[in-house]
């Protein structure tokens, strides 16, 4: 094990030249190529290694930090677009959190503090790309152009639903927006990730799997194995890791100690950017940047964005319990991605305050219309309950279906609801 | 002597049933592993998506299963995968999901339980979970499976009836070389992801005459390999040479025997079963997944029955090494049991 660790491409040189007293030669291994040998112990300490830094274009306050400059590809359209479906996601996320308060849908979990993330990865692929979701990139298949209607049918698990009503509330997926539906086990679509995007590279299609999940999904065996095929068979596959600092309660400093998820990437022979999560700018960037990086090279790129889970896990959590209102609040008013996104847009006279309250009131409007819409909708017809098990419908399934429908039609008032 | 040719007689008359087709039938002389080797080849000729890979697949396989494969398609198509089961499984469906065909290998039944949450899971729901927006059906699992003389805990399990219980999945087990390659081939093809199990005993033992080219024999039907009037017994894969061998003895002692290999476990094939206990009264299965089948034909037959069904099972251990032979449930073992249900 020490010997792979001191291959040379993770010594660099330099840090080599200041450790080693002596090279004595090299030796061929198969397992580490070449590596060069010392004459004394050299113990390669992680806390020794500097930092991964994270990449960032906008200051808290929305200025351009020194030396950086618009990243290529934005322009007032494209700034004003993203802001605007910010609002729009954060509209959905405060109009469907409530209604999962009053019991009218069963479930949900709002993106809030993470909508730089997002929107900035979101308009930096192609809509091709095919996605693969953890739970909460809804703004990302905003951007893709899933309705308000489609995300409020599938939360009310009605008719509308393109899942047919058979998950959970925001557990989205569109055929037609290459985004793949959401499973609840955590990191599994990880190496699904690696095949899909073997598949394209085999076909030799202009397209990449984008593949999202949080730090704590990252613990997962599943990381591990989609990593490790990922980089074996070179697939183009961008990993993006969302780093919001909690995985439900647990706070980073239980679910690693290495530097995050980007310290990761070297073990793995995979390249890595650490981005500013919050920074919406940097986020497109660096997004565009892996993306060319995966094509060119022919091989996955690990992106880590660095950000904080604002809201609450989910609508079955509360997440004052093991952190501070203080600590969120802190985040919220110094380090929003929304608001970062809003100061530059008004220092560049793209955006105004009166637009703001406009946009902010029919964007709300939008979210109530589709939820009472949504919420009057009657749920998927009964014959679908036995579709889609498998491609046709066998046999015992005809029979258990045949045998539900007599048994309802013997006790019809206790079934009446549907649920 | 006698009994062989008869065999070989009924295997070919049930395949010219199931492939009518003009063409005489060409067979070669196979072994399993060829004829799973060969149903590949055919599979990846005629799906130009299709690829192979698994743990030391690209040299030929640990079991010899994909020899020359990478060589005629290439190594982009024929592969090998990191050494880490869940990883083959996601890396499968993910190249599923996108419409091209996943034939991935795990090396042996015993190490698909790393994968069982990606099969399950993810395989299993791909296309219930979305509204039949996206689905994995063009994804095998293949995976030798079963006793082998000194395989003791991890080289010897038969895991299928945990894999039964997941609506979505299809269960497929072959006993020879000819089923072999004709439901892999049809598993392969088949729109819904399939676990495939490979008696790993019968990779050289079981040798018969394969027909050349491209052919499948059908998933969801049980086989009846002889017919009887007196007991039905019901098994698949390696466990049918063993009832072979029981019914013999059992017909010397002027007991016919229905004999009858399942060949897809689930969803499997409940109108033969039913049809032939009907008939014959008496029922004795063997497997891990005997209790679903007996409790269904106990619903179904039960005027029919003449005496307790019986499973005839490997005891409820982890598998031995030193007592492997009194641990499997052997010929005379079920012998017995069919002594016991006709003498009831």
């Amino acid at each position: 094990m020490a010997l792979r660790l001191l291959t040379k491409s993770l010594v660099p040189r330099a840090r080599a030249a200041r450790f080693f007293s002596t090279t004595v030669g090299h030796g061929e291994f198969p397992g580490g190529q070449t590596v060069p040998y010392v004459n004394k112990i050299h113990v390669v300490d992680p806390k020794d290694a500097d930092v991964i830094p994270a990449y960032r274009v906008l200051d808290q306050q929305g200025k351009l930090v020194p030396g950086a400059s618009l990243p290529e590809g934005i322009d007032e359209d494209l700034a004003v677009e993203i802001y605007k479906h910010m609002i729009r996601l954060n509209s959905m996320d405060n109009v469907f959190y409530d209604a999962q308060r009053q019991g009218r849908i069963s479930f949900y979990m709002t993106a809030f503090g993470e909508e730089g993330t997002l929107f900035g990865s979101a308009a930096a692929i192609k809509p091709r790309d095919m996605v693969f979701a953890q739970y909460r990139e809804a703004g990302v298949l905003m951007w893709r152009g899933f309705t308000l209607d489609q995300f409020a049918d599938q939360l009310f698990s009605n008719e509308g639903d393109l899942g047919k009503g058979r998950q959970m509330p925001v557990h989205y997926g569109s055929r037609e927006l290459n985004y793949q539906t959401v499973s609840s086990p955590l990191a599994t679509q990880l190496p699904q990730a690696a095949g899909a995007a073997y598949g394209f590279k085999l076909a030799k299609e202009d397209r990449i799997a984008v593949c999202y999940f949080g730090e704590g999904a990252a613990s997962e065996g599943d990381f591990h194995a989609a990593l490790n095929i990922a980089a074996t068979r070179d697939c183009p596959v961008l990993y993006f890791a969302r780093n919001n600092g909690y995985a439900i309660s647990t706070p980073v400093k239980d679910q690693f100690r290495g530097d995050g998820i980007a310290s990761r990437g070297a073990g793995y022979g995979i390249p890595v950017i650490r981005v500013d999560g919050n920074d919406v700018f940097a986020v497109y960037e660096a997004t565009k940047k892996a993306r060319e990086m995966i094509l060119s090279d022919g091989r996955p790129v690990l992106l880590e964005t660095m950000s904080y889970r604002q809201g609450h896990h989910s609508t079955s959590d509360d997440s004052t319990r093991y952190r501070a209102v203080s600590e969120i609040k802190h985040w919220k008013d110094t380090n929003c991605p929304m608001n970062r996104l809003k100061l530059y847009l008004l220092d560049q006279g793209w955006w105004s305050e009166e637009r703001d309250v406009a946009l902010k009131d029919a964007e709300r409007s939008s979210v109530l219309a589709a939820l009472t819409k949504a919420e009057a909708k009657g749920i998927p017809a009964l014959d679908t309950m036995f579709e889609d098990v498998y491609a046709e419908k066998p046999r015992h399934l005809q029979d258990q279906e045949a045998e539900m429908l007599e048994h309802i039609a013997k006790y019809p008032e206790h079934y009446a609801s549907g649920h | 002597m006698l009994l062989s040719s008869l065999r070989s007689k009924l295997a070919s008359s049930t395949l010219r049933r199931q492939y009518a087709s003009s063409a005489p039938l060409v067979t070669e002389r196979m072994n399993m592993f060829t004829a799973l080797n060969d149903a590949m080849r055919v599979a990846m000729e005629t799906d130009p998506t299709a690829v192979v890979f698994g743990e030391d697949v690209a040299f030929g396989g640990v079991f010899r299963c994909t020899v020359d494969l990478k060589e005629k398609f290439g190594e982009d198509r024929v592969f090998n995968s990191p050494l880490c089961e869940q990883g083959i499984a996601g890396f499968a469906i993910g190249y599923a999901s996108i419409g091209r065909t996943a034939i991935a290998e795990i090396q042996f039944a015993d190490y698909i339980f790393p994968a069982f949450d990606q099969i399950v899971n993810e395989a299993a729901k791909f296309r219930y979970r979305s509204g039949n927006q996206f689905d994995c059906g063009k994804l095998t699992f293949r995976a030798p499976y079963g006793a082998v003389g000194h395989g003791a805990h991890y080289h010897s399990q038969s895991p299928e009836a945990y894999f039964a219980h997941t609506p979505g999945l299809k269960v497929v087990i072959p006993r020879n070389p000819t089923q072999a390659k004709g439901l892999l081939l049809a598993s392969i093809r088949d729109p819904n992801p399939v676990v495939f199990f490979e008696p790993k005993a019968l990779y050289r033992a079981s040798v018969s005459d394969v027909p050349v080219g491209d052919f499948t024999v059908p998933l969801g039907q049980a086989d009846i390999m002889r017919s009887g009037t007196d007991i039905t017994i019901v098994g698949w894969g390696a466990q049918m040479r063993v009832l072979e061998d029981a019914c013999d003895m059992a017909e010397e002692a002027g007991v016919s025997c229905e004999l009858i290999d399942l060949q897809t476990i689930t969803p499997w094939d409940v109108d033969t079963i039913e049809q032939s206990v009907r008939k014959t009264g008496r029922l004795i299965k063997t497997g891990g997944f005997a209790s679903e089948i007996a409790s269904t034909i106990q619903e179904r037959c039960f005027l029919n029955l003449e005496a307790p069904i019986q499973r005839v099972c490997g005891y409820d251990t982890p598998f031995p090494l030193a007592y492997e032979k009194l641990y499997l449930p052997d010929a005379l073992k079920n012998f017995e049991a069919i002594k016991h249900a006709v003498n009831y």
